[in-house]
């Protein structure tokens, strides 16, 4: 296995707040490696050591297999595209494109044609003679992907580049992305806040929480088999308690919530007596108006419906269950069952052993 | 209707009177003046021999032409010398230290003029500091005269006109995004060809406000070749004051003066053009 990135017991302190600390990873050629985290986490730091505009205190980058500490950035077969595309305003759109290939010293017909060809590969031919500040957001984006890959990187670094997008060329662009990438066969490492883009677009995502990282793994391993609380709060919704392991039956844990709930869960790694938090998503609660309907679920209950929170297809129901008088978040199913449902109703809940995640220790 | 007819008129009063009363009616006096001359005491008629003195004599010609140079010279060390200084201010100082280096900038501007030039004198005439210095040192064995001359001179118009570079120049480079100059060094780019493709472009409405504000201010300069400039660096400001005053030749004097009006204009007009920058927005975003 050959990778184009791999980053070994990465570290960097400024003054003395450690920004990342001791992070490993390896992405092969040609996938997808997305950085997921609040702001603040390190990722962009991460992102600019990679590139060259920081040095890390300790660890090291390798690219293709060679280490690039000390190499400064423009010696680096890695690019970049900023945060706000920091396209060049006094150049063209050709011009842009053309900025490396003029370093190289590449000859003038040479950088017209592979310019021509770039903008065609990212659909947007004949544009060269068009100044950026007359390009729409979409364009600028794939102007700016199109003035890396000319160059033809190993890695590609995006700084979230969605970011400044409004919402409906954000969805449209997150599949473009993903297009171009494989388009391109290149590597791409993806900085981002927004997990929707992070899940989407990568082959392998990981979670950053204050400069470590939390799991490195697949949307679906995020997604399914969070390994921490922090991943599972984070990545996708999810109802949370905090609770106390009261009995351990092989791999099932009774956890009593602190507000009452009884809670089957799957036990990992927690033992009788641990105080716990325990995830669950609302699309993994299914709703029915018969008890009988989930009354085969390890957690089953009877709720009244406080809320009705409709956002098409992603609407929720807010239920309160009689007994502990606590809020559930439920995925409301877009099937004719369910909708006469009003304030007030009494519902049947119920979910797997296996769609609770629990987690020990009870801090974020 | 009239309420705002009114208002607008009265908001443009004062800058029609300060137009027409400061600049358009003494200009047109200037003008008439320099188009007669004195035949007998007290008798003029209409004449352009001020315009054909001014060509032919080889002293107004020959002076007219050095101060228009050596203007664009100081105009061009400033520039030089100002550069890097506005780099670092709007660049690479942050916070507290940009405000301290500007206001460093600003301080000498809180002396008049006179006495700042009274300064450079103290320091480079011949029992001066920097004299007295080489000696002590033993760099020189008799006192050093640094004074009247076209350097000392040039020096006093480059140190008069710092700031007036600077302030335009810090301006547009702070407008400049750092991602701009990292994505430059990202994409491969060596440090002078960032600075030549990406920073001078963007700087370029800043670079021309700064050269125009200080070609204008050194070719009207009267103080600073007085005071510093020796025998062989007359300055053609100095001619028109000794028209006026000295001579009482006011024709003539008003003649120069369109001269110089008008030399100035070309300049400022040609470094426009060269630059391909227009007035409206050099002004605009310079400053």
């Amino acid at each position: 296995m050959t990778f184009d990135l791999e980053c070994r017991g990465l570290s960097k302190k400024f003054d003395e707040t450690m920004a990342v600390r001791d992070v490993s990873f390896a992405v092969p050629a040609g996938s997808f490696f997305s950085i997921l985290g609040p702001s603040g986490c390190g990722k962009t730091t991460i992102m600019r050591m990679i590139a060259g505009f920081l040095e890390p205190t300790s660890g090291d980058i390798l690219i293709k297999g060679r280490s690039v500490l000390g190499v400064p950035p423009n010696k680096r077969a890695v690019n970049m595209v900023f945060q706000h595309l920091a396209l060049f305003p006094m150049m063209n759109v050709a011009e842009n494109i053309g900025y490396g290939l003029r370093r190289q010293g590449v000859d003038r017909a040479e950088i017209a044609r592979r310019t021509d060809e770039v903008l065609e590969r990212v659909h947007l031919p004949g544009i060269g003679r068009r100044k950026v500040t007359e390009l729409s957001g979409g364009q600028r984006q794939r102007v700016a992907i199109a003035r890396c890959m000319v160059l033809k990187p190993d890695v590609l670094l995006l700084d979230e580049p969605l970011g400044a997008l409004d919402l409906k060329l954000r969805e449209q662009m997150k599949i473009e992305l993903k297009a171009l990438q494989a388009e391109f066969d290149t590597t791409f490492v993806y900085i981002t806040h927004d997990q929707g883009e992070a899940l989407v677009m990568s082959d392998a995502v990981a979670v950053m929480k204050a400069g470590v990282f939390e799991q490195v793994g697949s949307a679906q391993d995020l997604y399914y088999r969070p390994a921490t609380s922090f991943v599972a709060g984070f990545v996708g919704e999810a109802n949370r308690w905090t609770g106390t392991v009261i009995a351990v039956d092989g791999a099932t844990a009774h956890i009593r919530t602190n507000d009452g709930l009884p809670i089957i869960a799957r036990a990992d790694c927690v033992s009788q007596g641990d105080a716990v938090q325990v995830f669950v998503r609302p699309e993994a609660i299914s709703v029915a108006l018969k008890a009988a309907d989930v009354a085969a679920d390890p957690n089953h209950m009877a709720v009244r419906v406080t809320a009705l929170l409709f956002n098409g297809a992603n609407s929720r129901v807010l239920v309160r269950d009689e007994t502990s008088g606590g809020e559930i978040d439920v995925a409301l199913p877009q099937s004719a069952a369910f909708s006469g449902l009003e304030k007030g109703a009494e519902i049947h809940i119920g979910w797997g052993r296996d769609q609770s995640h629990c987690f020990k220790g009870t801090s974020q | 209707m009239m309420q705002r007819r009114l208002g607008f008129f009265l908001l443009l009063t004062p800058l029609v009177l300060w137009l027409g009363l400061l600049i358009i009616i003494p200009h047109i006096d200037m003008f008439l003046v320099s188009l007669r001359m004195r035949v007998a005491p007290g008798v003029y008629a209409p004449s352009l021999e001020n315009y054909s003195d001014f060509v032919t004599q080889p002293l107004y010609l020959v002076t007219f032409l050095r101060t228009a140079i050596m203007s664009v010279l100081a105009t061009v060390i400033t520039l030089i010398i100002a550069f890097p200084i506005s780099y670092y201010i709007a660049k690479i100082a942050k916070g507290r230290n940009q405000a301290v280096l500007f206001l460093m900038c600003l301080i000498p501007f809180w002396v008049s003029e006179l006495v700042r030039t009274f300064g450079w004198i103290i320091l480079l005439r011949e029992t001066g500091v920097i004299s007295g210095l080489l000696q002590w040192v033993g760099l020189a064995d008799q006192p050093v005269e640094m004074l009247y001359n076209n350097a000392a001179m040039m020096l006093g118009l480059v140190y008069t006109s710092m700031l007036f570079m600077v302030v335009p120049l810090s301006t547009t480079l702070e407008s400049l995004d750092d991602a701009v100059i990292e994505a430059g060094y990202d994409l491969g780019g060596s440090t002078g060809s960032i600075l030549r493709e990406i920073v001078i472009p963007h700087a370029m409405p800043g670079i021309v406000s700064g050269c125009i504000v200080v070609f204008m201010l050194s070719l009207g300069n009267y103080l600073t070749p007085t005071m510093l400039g020796g025998k062989d660096s007359l300055w053609f400001t100095q001619l028109i004051y000794s028209q006026f005053i000295v001579r009482f030749n006011w024709e003539l004097g008003a003649a120069f003066g369109f001269c110089l009006l008008i030399a100035s204009s070309l300049i400022v007009w040609g470094m426009l053009r060269l630059t391909g920058q227009t007035l409206e927005r050099t002004m605009g975003e310079g400053t």
